[in-house]
């Protein structure tokens, strides 16, 4: 006996299937070129930076540490010199990099929404055969896919470069200012101001003051993350655990702590993203 | 089918409302045009049929019942905003090519014989082309994609009149080609009256005045007589409007057609189309009540393909 599959129900969806996901790649593409070219340009040259930088750091601290056969006076006086050098770029780079989510971010995300709504070609995008709601969700997945790859490169590499200046300051990697610029937390931060901007240019309708407030945001939610909510996941470390710490680089609960700080950022980037959508579909003209 | 059906339609942003208890049938193979001063509504009407406003009252349904907004409407109508936007960075071919992606249907070949024809190079920033190139780049896109019902908001207003020609004859060849629907909306009258068939008027949100041209002529006529005599035939008669010079006195009034009797010492005349839809504008709110095809009876419920 043959076996006869069920006729598809006829429905007036009938041969109305979406339109496939693979086509906004061009359309996010060619949409936000600035973005998509102008971030990743703008870390390579800091990438360029790092390298370059970190290779004489990394060679600078190597001759230190082969120093200590020759005397200690040269290695104290070698020492003092890499502190106002090395340590001083290597610190004003950890610097910038504790603001880099922020800056790539609000510079990624305000506009996506922001400049539509500004310029009013949401009435164009919004009426194609797409759907809004829809190639709203695939402009966001695809650049935050992009500044998430971005972003992830350029903390393996800034940890790289931070590698030496850190360990011989007996700093650590569970110190929140180095713990963010790291791993999975530094993509994180960098998709919690993106989403933060995406959904502040859908609110706001305009892209220089969702901008400014999609950094003030960042800050608001840097200042909670470290007076609230890290204290239960990232134990602080006394003064006297540094030098305990020096001999054991590895902070025991660095990576589950990196696994939530990423968790609950994304979590929040998420939640943006599904209010954004929400205000795309209802919050209209 | 009907291409454009609303029932007690309305938008209120705040307590302001921007349209009001709009009930519309526009069948399909119109040139339907949405007359009526600014704020008067028009953009609301034709944001709710495109789903960019959501309604606070009633429904809107395009193309035989396709809940306005929804993937199947959106999927068949072109729509053009006021002041066309554009991608002003993207040239014309990436606006080609980005709106192609966008949607089922997108006739490459049309599109790009179309702005050949109309002098607009490919390679050309889209927010370098004049207004009236930009107006007619944004109709190409929106006619390339080949849709059933075409929706034109303001589409003449920052054009000079021979753009304001050229896009008029862009979309009389559509509607002849390909048997598209049109709505489009203005307040400039004339230009109107030389393409569309079926007229809307909106005031203060409301629908003054609905229906087919030719219906909408034969239903009305002006009589002419002496003003002693105006306030009688306002009370025997639907009136419109009532205009009074020294002696004489012009009224609008409702009429069943030809055959309808002329009060004596009173004389009939067809009335303009321009005429008609200023005496309804004009009109105050109360006075206007909708003539004999603003309120369509419902029709025989379409099934949805």
């Amino acid at each position: 006996m043959t076996v006869r599959t069920l006729p598809a129900q006829p429905s007036q969806e009938a041969g109305m299937a979406p339109l496939p996901w693979r086509r906004m790649v061009w359309v996010t593409w060619r949409q936000h070129r600035a973005t998509l070219v102008s971030v990743p340009a703008v870390v390579a040259v800091v990438a360029l930076f790092l390298l370059l930088m970190g290779l004489k750091v990394h060679h600078d601290y190597a001759a230190l540490a082969a120093c200590h056969g020759a005397g200690a006076a040269l290695c104290e006086h070698r020492a003092s010199a890499l502190t106002s050098t090395d340590w001083t770029m290597a610190n004003t780079v950890l610097i910038l990099m504790n603001l880099a989510p922020a800056l790539i971010g609000a510079f990624a995300g305000a506009p996506v929404l922001g400049r539509e709504l500004e310029t009013g070609t949401f009435r164009y995008a919004w009426t194609q055969g797409f759907g809004r709601v829809r190639s709203t969700l695939a402009r966001i997945v695809l650049i935050a896919i992009v500044l998430a790859t971005v972003s992830g490169a350029l903390g393996e590499l800034f940890a790289w470069f931070f590698g030496p200046p850190m360990r011989n300051t007996g700093m650590s990697v569970g110190e929140a200012t180095v713990f963010v610029t790291r791993g999975l937390a530094f993509p994180a931060w960098t998709l919690a101001a993106f989403t933060i901007g995406v959904f502040l240019g859908m609110l706001i309708r305009r892209v220089i003051p969702a901008l400014a407030v999609t950094l003030g945001a960042y800050l608001a939610l840097d200042l909670l993350a470290w007076l609230v909510v890290r204290k239960f996941y990232l134990p602080e470390l006394a003064p006297g655990r540094i030098v305990l710490l020096q001999r054991l680089p590895a902070v025991p609960h660095f990576w589950p702590a990196q696994f939530i700080e990423a968790g609950w950022l994304l979590a929040l980037s998420a939640l943006l993203v599904a209010a954004t959508l929400g205000l795309v579909r209802h919050r209209v003209a | 089918m009907n291409v454009i059906e609303t029932s007690g339609l309305g938008k209120s942003y705040g307590r302001v409302p921007a349209l009001r208890d709009c009930t519309l049938t526009v069948p399909a193979g119109r040139a339907a045009a949405l007359v009526g001063p600014n704020g008067a509504g028009k953009s609301t009407l034709m944001n709710i049929l495109v789903g960019l406003t959501v309604p606070t009252a009633g429904t809107a349904a395009v193309l035989g019942g396709q809940p306005a907004g929804s993937p199947a409407a959106l999927d068949g109508t072109g729509f053009v905003a006021q002041d066309a936007p554009v991608y002003k960075s993207l040239s014309c071919a990436d606006m080609l090519h980005l709106t192609g992606n966008l949607n089922r249907r997108f006739d490459q070949q049309y599109a790009q014989a179309r702005l050949a024809e109309l002098g607009i190079p490919l390679k050309k920033k889209a927010g370098k082309l004049s207004g009236g190139q930009q107006a007619q780049l944004a109709l190409t896109l929106a006619l390339a994609r080949r849709p059933r019902l075409l929706i034109l908001d303001e589409p003449l207003a920052a054009l000079d009149p021979l753009a304001r020609q050229d896009l008029l004859g862009t979309v009389m060849t559509a509607m002849a080609d390909d048997g598209v629907s049109v709505l489009l909306s203005s307040h400039a009258l004339a230009e109107l009256e030389r393409v569309a068939d079926y007229f809307i008027v909106l005031a203060s949100g409301e629908v003054r005045l609905a229906g087919d041209a030719d219906d909408l002529l034969a239903g009305h006529r002006m009589l002419t007589g002496p003003a002693a005599e105006a306030d009688l035939i306002a009370r025997q008669q639907s009136i419109v409007q009532v205009r009074r010079a020294a002696a004489q006195a012009h009224v609008l009034v409702r009429t069943s057609g030809p055959a309808e009797p002329v009060p004596p010492g009173w004389e009939a005349h067809p009335v303009g189309l321009e005429e008609l839809i200023l005496a309804y504008l004009r009109a105050p709110g109360g006075a206007a009540q909708p003539g004999p095809a603003a309120a369509p009876r419902p029709e025989p419920t379409e099934v949805a393909r």
